[in-house]
């Protein structure tokens, strides 16, 4: 038994995934009220260069074929014997893709709990998660003897989990890992025929509001006049309003323009993790509760509808 | 083929949320449930499936509001099994309904498992991967795109920045859809309303929960605005000039 | 949504004749003289691969499956100007185009936001998808407070039947308000459902629903049983169509009104009333539901020639003819559609001609009417200048209030 902390690290085509640094600062903050050490676990094949800028105080390498790629089948058996030898205060593993896929088998199989959607812990040590599209706030003590918790960016700053130096590396032995049932095929590419929205300096950006496909023609045309794209938020994109290359959020592209116009979006936490880290956000949303007011720079309540025409007349006029 | 898909309702985010005296928990006095948009796409993933390329689909859900409508719904978009379990879940969480699917699932044993990948009130991780390590069956979660290929099932597994893996699994397995291939299907109510009276849903009665693998909640509170918007009044011209003013002031006009 | 051809199925066909059977008058689709008058009629005729009276042709040469694949059957507003000028009687709207959209619902082939509409009505008793818990909201500040029954109980003589979009548009809500103080100003003793109204159902009907209309309908005859009152008004033509015509047939009859008659029958109380002029040309539109369905034409515009100031003009289209503004029947929730199909909005067109006819004001009857000609105002050259206010609300200000 110890209060160390591990940190699972994520990681994709040969890059460290933002998450891994976020986890990193807050198991830093956590160690503060265990007293334990933070350990990162890296799994992967000839990936130790990975380890080189992981604010951690030491990492676990496990090297093997099966490893190369994430699947949850091989990453799920190559943690669990970790977590049963160390038995370490918490594990922190991202809340995305790939954390999301093994924390449920690790609870079961370890008989451990799982604490999910964490953003940040407290000074003394509890954890405070955020559910139901952002509304509601949980907080509670980190349960025993080893809690599971899947974290969400938005209080810790990725820069908070980067060192300057290269913590200290120990290989540990892979277990046994064949007759795995997951595999990866093949990986498809994001298109890039399209606009890269990761590159404007301003985008307009439309959610549920926006009501039908025939209305983003207003989105377009408020964008054009200010030389910039459009972007959506995801029930835009599922409707096949506009190409997934649009799409800002945690499923999508993870965008930092100056200037973020989001058009009825409500500021669901999914969308946040996507441009909540954007110079300025500009929220129109008729709901008033809505969370993204909570994050914008400015807002206003007045129906879009009524808003774009105007304002994209007067954006002509000023230029 | 057979293909089932456990559901979940979750609170009506239209409403407001409350939180009830204890301060730990959800008010439930204007409470109202809706199905996890997530488990709806999965429910019409299996439909796609099943109109693809035969087999059979089974949707269970516990006795909740609004379950009863939702499986009547479902066997009109054409799953051929209803199953409501039947018990007290005054106290639920998703390990617990993890272990409650199990046990019918056990007994089922359907080739492929469809659920929502999320729920937006998960605080103990989503039901899926769960009932996954329940069964011994492999999980692989955000996917949106199925196929059968003989006895594996190859998904699209979404990643962040549009990164998409074509991952392959033996069956039998369990996926966590993020969305299905086409947008829930509309059924009318008239249909609905006819299959009400052909269509049977089963009740299982199930012991009382198991729970552990849950956390305990010490405090449940809306998030302090330390720093609300700023918000522009006005009509429509007067909203636009300012906004035209402070498009020229951060630089980009 | 493609049309792909396919082998005709005439058992689609001979089936759907059968259905329209056994409606109201439906057997007269047999005597269709294929004059084409009601496709000329139809506002988007010109755009359906399939106007009204191609369907009846291809119901009758039994490929109407091809009908039910296309989507034209969703370009029609459900206006009824097909029904009013047909030679024969045939009642298109209601048997034909309801019945055909019933069939399209069936077999999934429904736009999106229809569907979202339909979903929300079933769900939250309405289709904008807004809390029922919040229906009476627009009643806060209010003074006296409007009576909400299901609160004081009290027998009233009028049960004021808001509806959805009265209730809920933030646009429509000061038309609302409007109402409310005439009606107090009128010493009319009169309560609201609130939370406890749900959707009349009619659009939801028109749009193919029957099923969800019926809910509706009984739920809100469930509600009406609960109080004492002696008659119905609504603020909206659709309501007071289903209150009136469909309803009854269901087992809930009382005596309603448009709140436009209801005023007029006290008009003689009002005029004195009216203290400020409204110096303006106001052309009137007929909304399909009062005017061309129900008959309902002079009521308003006299009220409105009442208020000392107004001028009135007619447009080109009016009383039997008026032109839909494109949103009743369902036509509110297929905007988007309609627009990517004809690129026109039925709305723009009917703007044109109220600008044409010299008018300063558009006086409205009907809650789906405001957004939607305001709307065109914007897209439409010339027309900046033109206001569209409510008949309630030019009331109120002539009534300073």
């Amino acid at each position: 038994m110890s209060q160390d902390i591990f940190v699972i690290i994520e990681h994709l085509r040969g890059q460290v995934s933002e998450i891994s640094f976020v986890m990193l600062a807050g198991a830093r903050q956590l160690s503060k009220s265990t007293g334990g050490n933070v350990t990162a676990i890296l799994l992967g094949q000839k990936a130790q260069g990975l380890a080189s800028n992981l604010a951690a105080d030491k990492v676990l390498y496990m090297d093997h074929p099966a490893l190369a790629e994430f699947t949850s089948n091989a990453y799920e058996l190559a943690v669990v014997g970790l977590i049963k030898e160390n038995s370490p205060r918490a594990v922190l593993l991202g809340h995305s893709s790939i954390g999301m896929d093994i924390v449920g088998g690790l609870s079961v199989k370890l008989g451990l709990p799982i604490v999910s959607s964490c953003r940040s812990f407290t000074t003394d040590g509890k954890y405070v998660s955020q559910i139901c599209g952002g509304k509601i706030m949980v907080e509670g003590e980190l349960p025993g003897p080893t809690a599971l918790v899947t974290m969400v960016p938005g209080v810790y700053k990725a820069e908070q989990g980067q060192g300057t130096q290269a913590p200290a590396l120990t290989i540990v032995p892979a277990p046994a890992l064949d007759g795995l049932r997951v595999s990866i095929k093949q990986y498809i590419e994001p298109d890039t025929s399209d606009v890269d929205i990761t590159k404007e300096t301003m985008l307009v950006s439309v959610g549920r509001g926006i009501q039908n496909k025939d209305n983003i023609e207003l989105a377009n045309e408020l964008a054009a006049a200010l030389a910039c794209a459009v972007s959506a938020s995801r029930p835009v994109v599922d409707q096949g309003w506009l190409a997934t290359t649009r799409l800002v959020g945690k499923s999508g592209k993870k965008v930092k323009p100056k200037i973020y116009l989001a058009l009825g979006i409500s500021g669901a936490p999914e969308h946040v993790e996507g441009m909540g880290e954007s110079g300025a956000i500009i929220a129109i949303n008729t709901d008033p509760n809505a969370p993204i007011f909570n994050i914008a720079k400015y807002g206003t309540t007045i129906d879009m509808f009524d808003l774009i025409p105007v304002l994209t007349d007067k954006v002509k006029q000023a230029k | 083929m057979k293909i089932a898909v456990p559901v979940k309702f979750v609170p009506d985010l239209v409403e407001e949320l409350n939180i009830d005296p204890s301060g730990t928990a959800l008010d439930t006095a204007w409470l109202r449930l809706i199905i996890n948009e997530f488990d709806d796409h999965a429910v019409e993933q299996a439909i796609l499936l099943k109109e693809k390329g035969g087999g059979q689909v089974t949707v269970m859900t516990i006795e909740s509001e609004g379950a009863d409508d939702f499986l009547f719904a479902a066997a009109a978009k054409g799953t051929d099994q209803l199953i409501k379990l039947t018990g007290d879940f005054s106290n639920v969480n998703n390990h617990g309904l993890a272990r409650a699917y199990a046990d019918i699932l056990k007994e089922l044993q359907p080739d492929l498992i469809l659920t929502g990948v999320q729920a937006h009130n998960d605080l103990d991780g989503s039901v899926g991967p769960l009932l996954a390590e329940q069964l011994g069956l492999p999980y692989v979660g955000y996917v949106a795109g199925v196929s059968i290929s003989g006895d594996k099932v190859i998904a699209r597994k979404e990643y962040s920045g549009g990164l998409v893996a074509e991952v392959e699994i033996k069956l039998p397995a369990v996926l966590g859809i993020q969305a299905s291939e086409q947008p829930p299907r509309y059924i009318a109510y008239s249909k609905i309303r006819q299959v009400m009276g052909t269509a049977k849903i089963e009740e299982k009665p199930v012991a009382a929960l198991d729970l552990s693998g849950g956390t305990a909640v010490s405090r449940m509170f809306q998030p302090e605005v330390s720093q609300r918007a700023n918000m522009l009044e006005g009509g429509a011209d007067e909203v636009a000039d300012k906004l035209v003013a402070i498009f020229k002031e951060l630089g980009t006009l | 949504m493609e049309i792909t051809l396919s082998p005709l199925e005439p058992s689609v066909s001979k089936t759907f004749l059968a259905s329209l059977m056994g409606l109201e008058n439906g057997e007269r689709i047999r005597t269709c003289l294929q004059c084409g008058t009601c496709s000329g009629v139809c506002p988007f005729g010109y755009i359906m691969k399939f106007p009204p009276g191609k369907m009846i042709g291809a119901l009758r040469s039994e490929f109407f499956d091809q009908v039910i694949k296309s989507d034209s059957v969703w370009m029609c507003v459900s206006c009824n100007a097909c029904s009013a000028f047909c030679p024969s009687n045939i009642p298109i709207t209601a048997a034909l185009m309801t019945r055909a959209k019933e069939e399209m619902l069936l077999a999934g082939n429904v736009p999106s936001e229809l569907q979202s509409a339909l979903e929300n009505t079933q769900r939250y008793g309405n289709p904008l998808g807004e809390s029922p818990r919040k229906r009476a909201d627009w009643t806060i500040g209010l003074q006296p407070e409007v009576n909400l029954l299901a609160k004081t109980r009290q027998p009233v003589d009028v049960l004021w039947y808001v509806g959805d979009y009265a209730s809920y548009h933030s646009r429509m809500q000061s038309a609302t308000k409007a109402l409310a103080k005439i009606l107090n100003l009128l010493g009319i003793k009169f309560g609201i459902l609130g939370p406890e109204e749900y959707s009349d159902g009619d659009s939801q009907r028109l749009a193919g629903e029957r099923g969800l209309f019926e809910m509706m309908a009984q739920k809100n005859g469930q509600i009406f049983r609960r109080y004492k009152f002696n008659e119905i008004i609504t603020t909206d033509p659709h309501a007071f169509n289903a209150l009136k015509n469909e309803y009854p047939s269901l087992g809930i009859a009382y005596p309603v009104k448009h709140y436009t008659q209801f005023l007029y029958e006290r008009i003689e109380q009002i005029k004195p009333l009216l203290k400020n002029e409204i110096k303006a040309r106001v052309a009137y539109h007929d909304p399909c539901y009062l005017g061309r369905v129900n008959g309902i034409f002079d009521e308003p515009r006299n009220i409105l020639k009442a208020i000392p100031g107004v001028e009135l003009v007619e447009m080109t289209h009016q009383r039997l003819n008026s032109l839909c503004c494109g949103g009743g029947g369902g036509g509110m929730w297929l905007d988007g559609f309609q627009w990517e199909k004809a690129h026109t909005r039925l709305s723009e067109w009917r703007v044109r001609e109220a600008v044409a006819a010299g008018a300063e004001i558009l006086a409205v009857g009907c809650p789906y009417e405001p957004p939607r000609f305001e709307d065109a105002i914007k897209t439409i050259q010339n027309a900046g200048q033109l206001k569209v206010r409510e008949i309630a609300e030019l009331l109120a200000q002539a009534m300073d209030l």
